[in-house]
């Protein structure tokens, strides 16, 4: 297994597939419990460490490490010694100190991890860097598909919306494209990133014209708060555009499913209806992330460290 | 004669069973000694060790009620189903068998990389109340054994729990001992015990083999 999680490029086919097996299996080990713990990485320190705001992956990646038994240190940016100005290698080092094994960071700098990952001696996990990656999502994105639809090899899946500023559509990309998928990106040419001809992904500006032979759909959010700019005329024509509304829905292959990382904003990128629907995997995907994450911790921590042996 | 001798008690065994009959048939190509080890069981002697053991279970659980066969992965979980398979079509009970992973509560994680981990299925019915028989292929030091206890007191809490193994082969590093052996190995530390099943490995045996630097990684995998 792989010291650091960077990038969903880390992971080759056969990593990944590991990943999302042990998923499955810690998905099986769990249910029905009475007790929701496994012992497994007792001793072992994880630390949550979060530039930006983050409600389902901070929680998930924490509810992770710790139904595995893992002590965790939370540390949010926000009323630490950040805001008196410590920079990102000082707080590496107080980490350092404290012997963390596992380093999960969220930040807004695009590299941060990888960055951290010269300064510790734990492992880390890219929870999010800016624009980048977020490579546990692009996990459990494909482990919701997989366990949906049965498979990942030859599926079609389109990623529509805001890729310019999603780091979820970068490491769904690369993933999906290692496991076997073909992804289509879909969205105005203002929201699509410089250079995604060298993506291992097609690209389509019509998104009434991909719906009818994509197997999954996944809806991006519409990430105003990086816009300095002006990227579409309006939000109801970007809605009207690139939205998924119970038309669109109806016009997907019958067994279709539609994803979103969330959070979302409702009628903006997706209607209520739509979301709301059986075809949505949006709350199965937030179960689920506590699955991936699980199965991540353990084969990053569960054995020796390569040091020790 | 103690209830667990398993080498005298398989001298005096009743005919062969049907079952017995048709794995013996399977067997066309019997294992023989040879570079992968010595043959201690043959597909026939594990078809006649299950068949006692299932005998064993009915007349120690009188009539196997409220019975629950837990297999540890990999060979322990198709030894199970045999078991259950064998005690349903003696005297028509069930009692259902399911798997139990052990490899998150093993005290060797950090020793070792981290494992695939496998399936673990618990009968519908749960296990509150029931008797629990853990089923392995190999007894060794103890400590997979314990993993499983750790591991079945975070699902439930079983009335009884007892442990049936096809080979016990010494070497025990913790205060555990099998409820029902289906035979008692002598063996040497630097010795490997390799259990084959129809079910995994398309045939039944039961090999011993001598491997240079097998005795260290043999108790590290235990």
């Amino acid at each position: 297994m792989i010291r650091h999680l960077l990038s969903a490029a880390d992971l080759d086919r056969e990593t990944a597939t590991l990943v999302l097996d042990t998923a499955g299996q810690m998905d099986a080990a769990m249910a029905g419990r009475e007790v929701k713990k496994l012992p497994t990485l007792r001793g072992r320190t994880v630390v949550n460490l979060f530039y930006e705001d983050s409600t389902r992956t901070r929680i998930s990646f924490e509810a992770a490490a710790k139904r595995l038994s893992a002590d965790v240190i939370t540390f949010n940016a926000k009323g630490s010694s950040v805001s008196k100005g410590e920079s990102l290698k000082d707080t590496a080092l107080t980490l350092e100190a404290m012997g963390a094994d596992a380093v999960v960071i969220r930040h807004s700098a695009s590299g941060a991890p990888h960055r951290l990952s010269r300064w510790v001696s734990g492992s880390v996990l890219n929870a999010g860097d800016g624009t980048h990656e977020h490579p546990t999502q692009a996990l459990l994105d494909a482990y919701t598909m997989r366990h949906r639809l049965g498979r990942l090899d030859g599926l079609n899946v389109a990623v529509v919306g805001d890729v310019l500023h999603s780091r979820v559509a970068r490491s769904n990309v690369l993933l999906l494209h290692t496991l076997g998928a073909n992804v289509t990106l879909v969205g105005p040419p203002t929201l699509l990133p410089v250079g995604v001809e060298g993506w291992p992904a097609e690209v389509s500006y019509d998104f009434d014209a991909v719906l009818p032979k994509h197997d999954v759909v996944m809806m991006l959010r519409v990430q105003r708060e990086r816009m300095n700019d002006s990227y579409f005329p309006s939000a109801r024509e970007h809605a009207r555009r690139y939205g998924m509304d119970a038309r669109r829905m109806a016009m997907l292959p019958e067994h279709a499913i539609v994803m979103h990382p969330g959070p979302m904003n409702r009628g903006m990128e997706i209607t209520p209806e739509v979301a709301d629907s059986p075809r949505s995997t949006i709350v199965e995907q937030v179960s689920n992330g506590v699955s991936v994450r699980m199965a991540v911790l353990y084969l990053m921590l569960g054995g020796s460290r390569p040091e020790e042996v | 004669m103690s209830f667990n001798d398993p080498s005298r008690e398989a001298g005096k065994e009743f005919g062969m069973t049907e079952h017995a009959q048709d794995s013996a048939r399977n067997q066309q190509v019997f294992p023989v000694d040879g570079p992968n080890g010595q043959v201690i069981l043959t597909g026939g002697d594990i078809a006649r060790i299950v068949d006692r053991i299932a005998h064993q279970i009915l007349e120690k659980t009188r009539g196997a009620a409220d019975t629950v066969l837990l297999g540890i992965p990999t060979r322990g979980t198709p030894l199970a189903a045999r078991l259950s398979r064998r005690i349903h079509a003696f005297e028509e009970v069930d009692a259902p068998a399911g798997a139990l992973d052990i490899t998150l509560y093993r005290d060797d994680l950090r020793l070792r990389g981290a494992r695939a981990i496998g399936p673990t299925e618990v009968p519908p019915g749960g296990i509150d109340g029931k008797r629990v028989i853990l089923v392995d292929d190999v007894l060794f030091s103890g400590r997979t054994v314990r993993a499983a206890l750790d591991a079945l007191a975070d699902i439930g809490r079983p009335r009884q729990v007892q442990l049936a193994v096809l080979v016990d082969r010494g070497h025990r590093e913790l205060p555990i001992r099998a409820d029902y052996v289906g035979k008692n190995l002598p063996t040497a530390l630097a010795e490997s015990v390799k259990v084959l099943l129809r079910e995994i490995d398309d045939t039944d045996a039961v090999l011993l083999a001598k491997e240079p630097g097998a005795a260290a990684s043999e108790a590290a995998a235990r």
